[in-house]
């Protein structure tokens, strides 16, 4: 216990403190872009349309990071963007964790039948192409959040699985797993008290990880319009459009690149972070 | 022979796993709403005239006799026909998959080059400033997919500094009659540079875009390997008798570090070519993914069980060759 409080204490380095700052950031432009988007982000003015960033003689005021081609204020649908995208990546992060760590640590602890099964699944998925199959899942599920929730689910939750099932395997040779059994402990209870804790640190990295992916395969989907309805704002939608006016309006494909590049770059060093932290040879 | 007895249960394994790929993509791909068949014809079209249609396409039946006659003619080579095409599924496919194949070669040749010298440049200079740049480098080119690589590889090299080609595989002028569908290989051979180098500028860019993370993977792994290695007797014993420090990593060091690499580019290598579905459409690369998308988006329902199939065959291929060549070229493995 004294060490958890030590640990809490130590500094939280440059790379958590930098990836947790965006993301926080992001959070709260996400919760609060209604009150604070300058726009509505699905007013369209085509006499306000591709107007440069806030630094451009050409400017607007109010237009910070400019419009795109159908005047639509880039800024306002970037943070009504991240509604989505932080949404998915929380929601289908979390639920492709719970799924695919499961599974992992019943194929790793549990051996025998269980693990043949689940590694042929795995087995399976590894012969898909994650990208073909998500759209393909999208086509059968129609467009929509919860479609992009179930197809992230259903095409990750093998990264998940494969970690953990190692990383269980690895745990059920050690000692207190069999002295548990000898203390009558019933198999269940033991995967939830020893090894679980255990994989523990694993799980947190790759949630984080996992969390990126989704952001960008929610993207991904967009970018072919295969993700909510065309109206809303996503980042994928608008890389899409900004990618074929690139050369009149650079502005378009730019700011939602860096935000979206920013947010995975983020999740994925929170994650490495979180894992140098959680890990106990280097702690 | 234990050689062969491995062998052997791999292949079982690969035939079992392609067998669920095509049941799972038959399945999933049955429950698709909307009627393909119905979207064919003309809006006037009456109900026999698409019951007709249903009943050559074999949409009357049901899954599981659909599913019995596809395999058979699958196992024939015989994909059925595209709805969208009207053309044999296996045409289409066989003359897209050149396209696909060749970018993703070129995209490991890239990875393989690029984290191959970051690797050895890691060793040399290791614990210095240089080890660290190319770890951070490294780091980040790991964290960030191929689809953003791709973006920000179409901003760079597209837009502010325009030298590469972002759509398309080859430019129109430059279409000599190929008589295969490997544009590159045949340029090669026919030795018409200039296609050659007009391919290379189209393929340059989707290629780097797939290329940059496995290249991170590798130098990470293979600098990790070679710093192992390099603590060793037979790698002191090479120092001592005067080899210079580069003579040393790639003489003695490389040959016996690279083994773990290989077997992850492998499966990293079915990764890339995974990748090329979204950074085909990304640059309107005509291969065999930006073909895949359309197919869902036109609900070509044989098209698309074509495609995952190829895509799932070379995956499992691909694997099996990495494990052959891993226990082939394994000293431990091989006297066993």
């Amino acid at each position: 216990m004294r060490d958890a409080q030590k640990e809490m204490r130590r500094p939280l380095g440059l790379r958590l403190w930098l990836s947790g700052g965006w993301l926080f950031a992001l959070a709260v432009g996400a919760i609060l872009a209604p009150l604070i988007a300058p726009h509505n982000p699905l007013a369209q003015d085509l006499f306000a349309a591709r107007l440069p960033p806030f630094w451009d003689a050409k400017a607007e005021p109010g237009f910070w990071l400019g419009t795109d081609s159908l005047g639509r204020d880039v800024l306002s649908r970037i943070l009504y963007g991240s509604r989505l995208a932080l949404f998915v990546a929380l929601v289908a992060g979390t639920l492709t964790c719970a799924v695919g760590a499961t599974l992992g640590m019943i194929a790793g602890y549990y051996r025998g039948w269980p693990d043949r099964i689940i590694s042929r699944f795995v087995d399976i998925w590894m012969a898909f192409p994650p990208v073909l199959f998500a759209i393909l899942l999208i086509a059968v599920l129609g467009t929509g959040i919860v479609s992009i929730i179930i197809a992230i689910v259903i095409i990750d939750w093998t990264r998940f699985a494969r970690v953990i099932r190692a990383e269980a395997l690895g745990q059920s040779a050690m000692d207190y797993v069999a002295s548990a059994k000898i203390a009558g402990r019933t198999k269940f209870s033991t995967m939830l008290t020893e090894i679980f804790p255990n994989v523990l640190p694993s799980i947190i990295a790759l949630l984080t990880l996992e969390m990126g992916i989704s952001v960008i395969i929610e993207a991904i989907l967009s970018f072919v319009n295969l993700s909510i309805s065309t109206d809303s704002p996503t980042w994928g939608g608008m890389i899409s459009e900004g990618r074929t006016s690139v050369h009149q309006a650079w502005w378009v494909l730019v700011f939602p690149l860096i935000t979206l590049f920013l947010t995975v770059l983020s999740f994925s060093q929170l994650g490495e972070g979180l894992k140098d932290r959680f890990d106990p040879v280097l702690r | 022979m234990p050689l062969l007895r491995t062998v052997l249960l791999r292949l079982i394994g690969t035939a079992i796993t392609l067998f669920g790929v095509a049941v799972i993509v038959f399945v999933v791909i049955r429950v698709v709403p909307g009627n393909p068949i119905a979207m064919m014809l003309p809006p006037g079209a009456t109900e026999a005239d698409i019951a007709r249609l249903e009943a050559l396409y074999g949409f009357d039946k049901s899954i599981f006799e659909q599913f019995v006659i596809w395999l058979t003619g699958v196992v024939q080579g015989d994909f059925g026909t595209s709805i969208s095409a009207r053309q044999p599924v296996s045409h289409l496919v066989l003359n897209r998959l050149p396209a696909t194949l060749e970018l993703s070669m070129l995209a490991l040749t890239i990875a393989v080059l690029a984290g191959g010298s970051m690797a050895l440049l890691g060793t040399l200079y290791r614990d210095s400033k240089t080890e660290g740049l190319i770890d951070v480098t490294a780091g980040m080119a790991l964290s960030i997919p191929d689809f953003l690589w791709g973006l920000v590889l179409i901003l760079i090299f597209g837009v502010l500094w325009p030298v590469f080609h972002i759509s398309g595989r080859i430019s129109p002028s430059l279409n000599i009659d190929f008589t295969t569908n490997f544009y590159l290989i045949e340029a090669l051979v026919r030795l018409r540079f200039d296609v050659v180098g007009d391919l290379i500028a189209h393929m340059f860019m989707p290629a780097l875009a797939l290329g940059i993370p496995l290249a991170a993977i590798i130098s990470q792994l293979l600098k990790q390997s070679l710093k192992e290695t390099m603590h060793l007797d037979y790698v002191t014993l090479a120092r001592s008798k005067g080899y210079s420090e580069r003579n040393v990593i790639l003489r003695e060091a490389l040959p016996n570090a690279i083994l773990p690499t290989l077997t992850l580019v492998g499966v990293q290598f079915t990764f890339l070519i995974g990748g090329t579905v979204i950074i085909e459409r990304l640059f309107s690369y005509e291969g065999l993914g930006n073909m895949a998308i359309d197919a869902v988006i036109n609900r070509d329902l044989p098209l698309i069980q074509g495609i995952v199939i190829l895509f799932a065959l070379l995956f499992t291929l691909i694997n099996l060759a990495v494990d052959m060549l891993y226990t082939v070229l394994n000293p431990r493995l091989r006297h066993a």
